[in-house]
């Protein structure tokens, strides 16, 4: 495998990874967080509607995992693909 | 020892901190001034960038408008999160690849354009200036409040403290003393958080405490008890959402992209020694920054339901249902000293009324009662933090550190915000367009320089602030949404975009975001030169000017592709930069430039 052909991809899968990474973003802060929030609301874990758990503790704490979910994967990647920095 | 003498004692310690820290990280080249010499340990530059990030409004402010926006609020905890998932995939590693000092010159380098660099520049400056003059005056209202020093000697003094660490030690010197200031910030926040879930909850974790039951026995969860007392008060319920779905979802996103397009964050992920590192680190940012931001819904809902219980002791409407004005406690006193909260006996039986009048049904229910009108002339957002030590009873130590916190707050935001600016002038103008062939000894003095006279501006702008100073918001983060964020994804993701799209689609973001908040907010903010009035039924549908830099964000996407298809693609060398920017290989070459 030629050096350019790696490096595409690498790209490629570093790209599909933040898209993964970005829907699940998109998804639990827009759409549990806000455009469904009222439809979630409607079921409760401990005292919190569900909708406003999202949008005001949920969000952040996944927010963080996705982080350092891609972080790890990213680093895994570039060993992978031997770019990886000494 | 009384509180005044207990707070200047602390107060006092953390600065001699600060300047015990400036001592021992001094900057002896531009690269330790600009990057602290890209040595950084991720998990200390995540809590440099915490600390950078969380100003006086975040401390002292944030919780409070939780209190009254119940869900609304939701839109600052996502908004000033969220940005650091974007900055940690889609920016932070590559600009820390590229392994320059400034973020202008990455534009500048990127589409081969000095004309670019300025624009960045100019954005860069104007954003970080509004940004800064909030925590001079945030440095004064602390040292106002909790030391009775005049406003103008608070601001001057944390002038001089920013001054002695800034001037000596740029940015190495400013990353040490904000992990220091981060460690008092969340200190003084947590503390008094956790009192106060231990005794209204009996749950000793804040995040936990907001959704459990009630310690007084009656098994009802705090959330649910908060709706109810609200609502019977005529307010809209705690947890439901009061504004439009479309402005909400655009509010976050503009707070999200403008975060991570602002440049005194991303400058902070120059600091670290390599690509991976500047992943890892924007994690471990959010770490810290959540520690704070997952903690203030609780410290707001928790506020909120204390001051409403004060007032509000009986029965609604039954005639000794409302706390007696002889009988108020003493932070009430405290406090209505201060002009912060405020309250006039409109129907003269001595007892407080605290609701809603501004809703009809609940007012001509209200006047049934004998009431007339709101008695709660004011209820100041802020106070929520800054008193809420002393209605849960905690000791004054408390309160002193609380002092200490929001000006830790105030200080090291101030500080990064003042090093953007500074390497902006002595590096992107200076070296980059004035004086190319200046030398490092040289440009490092410039930088000094630079730094100083930052400071004293932005001292200056604190204690005259200009009218604009409180439309921080909508202006910091609608220029780095709309200019600074879409230009950096671009070079980054699309490798054919040119400078002639990058800089049209820089001035359309940005053009089309100033026209839309000086249409509603007045030409440059002069007031009575404002086209419409700021209301939701003259906005483009229902999007307030504060909503608008994600769809700035959107106009400078497209008009940039567009330009750039119809425009000659960018040179060979500069595609091969993009292509080594995408790859981590290779970054240590690229520190000794």
């Amino acid at each position: 495998m030629s050096q350019e052909k790696s490096r595409q991809d690498y790209w490629k899968r570093n790209l599909r990874l933040v898209t993964l990474c970005l829907s699940i973003w998109f998804v639990v802060s827009y759409l549990f967080g806000i455009v469904l929030v009222d439809q979630l609301n409607a079921i409760s874990i401990g005292g919190y509607e569900l909708g406003f758990w999202f949008a005001q503790q949920g969000s952040m704490y996944i927010f963080v995992v996705l982080i350092f979910f891609y972080a790890w994967r990213m680093n895994k990647l570039d060993r992978e693909f031997d770019v990886h920095e000494d | 020892m009384d509180l005044k003498t207990l707070t200047f004692i602390v107060v006092g310690a953390t600065f001699a901190l600060y300047i015990g820290i400036a001592f021992w990280a001094r900057a002896s080249s531009t690269g330790e001034f600009y990057v602290a010499g890209k040595g950084v340990h991720p998990v200390l530059n995540g809590m440099a960038t915490a600390a950078d990030w969380m100003s006086a409004a975040s401390f002292i402010s944030m919780a409070g408008l939780i209190a009254f926006l119940g869900y609304d609020a939701s839109v600052y905890l996502m908004g000033w999160t969220g940005g650091y998932v974007l900055l940690a995939l889609l920016l932070a590693p590559y600009l820390r690849k590229f392994g320059k000092f400034t973020v202008p010159e990455f534009i500048g380098d990127r589409f081969y354009s000095k004309g670019a660099r300025l624009v960045a520049v100019i954005c860069l400056i104007v954003a970080s200036i509004t940004y800064v003059i909030g925590q001079m005056k945030g440095v004064g209202v602390a040292f106002g409040r909790f030391l009775e020093v005049p406003f103008e000697i608070g601001v001057l003094v944390g002038m001089a403290i920013v001054f002695i660490y800034a001037v000596m030690g740029g940015m190495k010197g400013i990353t040490y003393t904000q992990i220091a200031q981060y460690c008092v910030l969340i200190f003084a926040y947590t503390v008094p958080a956790i009192f106060i879930a231990l005794n209204l909850t009996g749950n000793p974790i804040p995040q936990i405490g907001l959704g459990s039951t009630m310690s007084d026995g009656s098994g009802v969860h705090m959330l649910d008890k908060l709706d109810q007392i609200v609502t019977d008060l005529g307010f809209a319920a705690y947890t439901a959402q009061k504004g439009t779905t479309l402005n909400i979802f655009l509010l976050t996103l503009s707070l999200m992209i403008g975060t991570a397009g602002l440049p005194h964050v991303i400058v902070r992920f120059f600091t670290v020694p390599k690509v991976s590192d500047a992943r890892i680190s924007a994690g471990w940012a959010l770490v810290f920054i959540a520690i704070l931001y997952t903690t203030a819904p609780a410290v707001g809902a928790m506020a909120r339901l204390n001051l409403m219980n004060t007032i509000q002791t009986g029965e609604v409407g039954s005639v000794d249902g409302n706390l007696a004005y002889a009988d108020r406690p003493e932070w009430f006193k405290n406090w209505e000293t201060t002009g912060l909260l405020q309250f006039e006996d409109k129907n003269g039986d001595g007892r407080i009324q605290y609701y809603n009048d501004k809703d009809e049904a609940f007012a001509a229910k209200a006047a049934g009662f004998g009431w007339q009108g709101n008695e709660m002339v004011k209820v100041d957002r802020d106070i929520m933090v800054l008193a809420n030590p002393e209605i849960a009873k905690l000791p004054n130590w408390v309160i002193a550190l609380v002092a200490a916190g929001g000006l830790a707050a105030a200080l090291s935001t101030a500080a990064g915000l003042l090093l953007a600016i500074s390497s902006a002038v002595s590096h992107d103008l200076i070296k980059g367009m004035i004086v190319p062939g200046i030398t490092e000894k040289k440009e490092l003095l410039a930088s000094r320089l630079s730094m100083a006279g930052a400071i004293a501006v932005a001292g200056y702008l604190g204690m005259n602030p200009p009218g604009f100073a409180a439309q921080v918001v909508a202006l910091a983060f609608g220029l780095a949404a709309s200019s600074i964020f879409p230009a950096l994804m671009m070079g980054i993701f699309n490798k054919k975009m040119n400078r002639e799209g990058a800089i049209v689609g820089m001035l359309v973001g940005l053009l089309s975001t100033l026209i839309y908040i000086f249409w509603f907010k007045g030409w440059f903010f002069v007031p009575g030169t404002e086209m419409a009035a700021n209301t939701p039924d003259n906005w483009f549908m229902g999007i307030s000017p504060e909503s608008f830099g994600a769809v700035g964000a959107m106009l400078n996407f497209i008009a940039a592709i567009i330009v750039s298809k119809v425009t000659a693609a960018p040179p060979e060398h500069i595609q091969h930069l993009v292509e080594d920017i995408r790859v981590p290989k290779g970054s240590a070459a690229a520190v000794d430039h």
